[in-house]
């Protein structure tokens, strides 16, 4: 039998000689109440205060239609009810609700966005403390591994090293060859007005090797791996799988952190070297078709226009770069509370954090290293 | 009003290439306690996900209120899903809401529109699982596992289902805490007269909740009815779940409690 054959609520007002009287039948259960039929809305606008009810036709009563007739009787009993014994322990159990018993969330004072202003600094400087004693446990555990030798955890660093460096290569080199044919188009229209084509192995072997692959790579990388890396520690905080190795004894930061840390720091150099050059040969093929440069040329030209002092800056920069990236998207993912909500939350915030670190980070070296291996100055 | 709730017809199940149900008939009739027991691994928690639809069985069919679970249009569907209410073995309280919005969410769903009616709902709900108003603004990583259980059942509970599927309600839960629960489902049991369908381990829940038993082994019903006929069944497995010394110890305080 299915839900439409059951009968369905329905009221009835009388008019009787004592007083008003109101009838119900039928099922009064969320599943036919909900949402109020336009007919038994109407009827109870018109109920006179005072009105006697009868629920002894009512065939089923639940706890949502309990609660609808003691909101519309303005949570106290009619003086006149007909109430049949089956129905009786329902309703007392809507009787027995207090009025507005549910905490109420405070709302938005005038003070609140002081006080958030203020929560929001204490949490950079939290952050910050975090960070440096994340960085302080990892420095401790290097130190303890150089006194033990077989402690490294070798297999870890080197299945890190494959996911967030071999696995990557891929993609960095679609979005290298893109940026470099891109950056090689662009120009070579500005350069060929002024007659000046052979610049262009200037500005993109400069650009590329010294700026663009480091930062271009990072950003992949952030969004890559700094995103799994925080969405695994943070799973695994979920899943008390962290509480379960700190429990054996095994320190979370040798086993977790400091493989990922290592890995990103050795890979990033790698891919960094890698998308430049896949970037380079993007924007050799785009000169060649636009300008007609030889691959001869450009290649002949290349240690001319960038010293060598670039690709130890650019390789650095890497390096760092992977270091940071892992710091931070390790950082936030320790950070997981067991909720959902927390873990989507770290894990933006990581990938955002990541990026701003390795965009400022870059500012310091584009200054500390001003006068370092520019050719025409 | 069906008087069958749920209804299993040659059910079969494959993992792989493992058998796990080999052609099941089970009738859950309106108004009883059915406790699903069997060994490890024989498929409880599987039976119980195909009659909510989680999982499809591989041969034969369910039908939940007398119709095959996927019967009929999308609306249809919809309707008679929200005829059962499940409580999952570990809560699966939504971690993001407070404890308000995991009771309210399916009321919210169903169109439920009126604030005021809905805190009075969730109110109720809340106090028909003996929960304080005060946890009310709580996270689910802050309550005990006792109290999450609670709040599953009162999401549960919250459409108002006829019929009630439990996944081990009392795993995890120290023997006090347990014996609370088994007390409140009973007793909302008696009020609302739901069919419950549980899978359970413990043999104390079992013999204080269930007037019927399905006992599945070797990827069939191996008997289907009142405990005391089941205790007289000839068969070396329910000799062993039933008779051990622990066993019978178990059976005997949960029926001094019921």
């Amino acid at each position: 039998m299915t839900q439409s054959t059951r009968p369905l609520p329905a009221i009835r007002i009388d008019a009787g000689g004592d007083g008003t009287e109101v009838v119900l039948s039928g099922d009064w259960t969320l599943h036919l109440l909900c949402p109020l039929p336009p007919d038994i809305q109407r009827q109870f606008a018109l109920i006179p205060s005072g009105a006697g009810w009868s629920l002894a036709a009512v065939s089923r009563l639940d706890s949502f239609g309990a609660l609808l007739l003691w909101r519309r009787w303005g949570r106290q009993r009619p003086l006149r009810l007909e109430l049949p014994e089956a129905l009786a322990p329902v309703l007392a159990r809507a009787e027995a609700l207090p009025a507005d018993a549910l905490p109420v969330e405070p709302g938005y004072r005038f003070l609140d966005g002081t006080a958030q202003l203020g929560r929001g600094l204490h949490a950079v400087a939290h952050h910050v403390l975090g960070f440096v004693a994340l960085v302080g446990h990892i420095l401790i555990s290097f130190g303890g591994l150089l006194r033990n030798h077989d402690r490294w955890p070798l297999r870890e660093i080197s299945a890190n090293f494959y996911k967030v460096g071999v696995r990557a290569m891929p993609v960095t080199a679609l979005v290298g060859f893109l940026i470099g044919v891109v950056m090689s188009y662009l120009s070579a229209l500005q350069l060929r007005a002024f007659g000046a084509d052979t610049f262009i192995v200037n500005i993109l072997g400069l650009g590329i090797i010294r700026e663009l692959g480091p930062v271009l790579v990072s950003v992949l990388v952030a969004g890559r791996s700094g995103s799994a890396m925080t969405a695994q520690l943070g799973v695994m905080r979920v899943t008390e799988e962290i509480d379960a190795l700190t429990a054996m004894g095994i320190s979370r930061h040798v086993r977790l952190v400091l493989p990922k840390v290592v890995a990103l720091t050795l890979a990033m150099p790698l891919l960094t070297l890698w998308g430049s050059a896949v970037a380079i040969l993007g924007g050799m093929v785009s000169a060649k078709l636009q300008l007609d440069l030889s691959f001869d040329f450009f290649l002949n030209a290349l240690p001319r226009a960038v010293p060598a002092a670039n690709l130890v800056i650019g390789l650095t920069k890497g390096a760092v770069f992977g270091l940071l990236i892992a710091l931070v998207a390790c950082y936030f993912g320790l950070r997981v509370r067991p909720n959902t909500e927390s873990l989507s939350a770290n894990t933006t915030a990581s990938v955002v954090a990541s990026i701003t670190v390795v965009i400022l980070v870059d500012a310091v070296f584009a200054i500390a290293t001003r006068s370092v291996g520019l050719p025409y100055r | 009003m069906s008087s069958f709730p749920v209804e299993l017809q040659g059910v079969s199940t494959r993992f792989g290439k493992q058998w796990i149900h080999k052609g099941i008939d089970l009738a859950v009739p309106a108004g009883e306690v059915v406790a699903l027991v069997g060994g490890s691994g024989s498929g409880k928690t599987t039976l119980l996900r195909q009659m909510v639809g989680l999982l499809t069985p591989a041969e034969g069919e369910v039908r939940v209120f007398g119709e095959p679970l996927f019967s009929g249009s999308h609306q249809a569907q919809l309707a008679r899903r929200r005829r059962f209410g499940m409580l999952f073995q570990q809560g699966a309280l939504f971690s993001a809401f407070t404890v308000f919005d995991n009771i309210a969410f399916p009321l919210r769903e169903f169109g439920v529109r009126d604030e005021g009616l809905l805190r009075d709902l969730v109110l109720l709900k809340m106090a028909m699982v003996e929960l304080a108003p005060d946890v009310a603004l709580r996270m689910p990583a802050e309550l005990s596992g006792g109290m999450v259980k609670r709040v599953a059942l009162a999401r549960a509970l919250a459409l108002e289902p006829e019929l009630l599927l439990l996944d081990e309600p009392t795993a995890g839960l120290d023997p006090d805490l347990s014996a609370a629960f088994v007390a409140l489902i009973r007793s909302l049991h008696q009020a609302l007269g739901l069919t419950v369908i549980l899978v359970t381990h413990d043999l104390d829940t079992l013999a204080a909740l269930a007037t019927r038993v399905a006992v599945l082994a070797a990827g069939r019903i191996l008997a289907f009815g009142p405990l005391d006929e089941i205790m007289n069944v000839q068969d070396p497995f329910i000799d062993r779940f039933f008779h051990s010394a622990r066993s019978q110890a178990a059976l005997a305080r949960g029926h001094g409690a019921g």
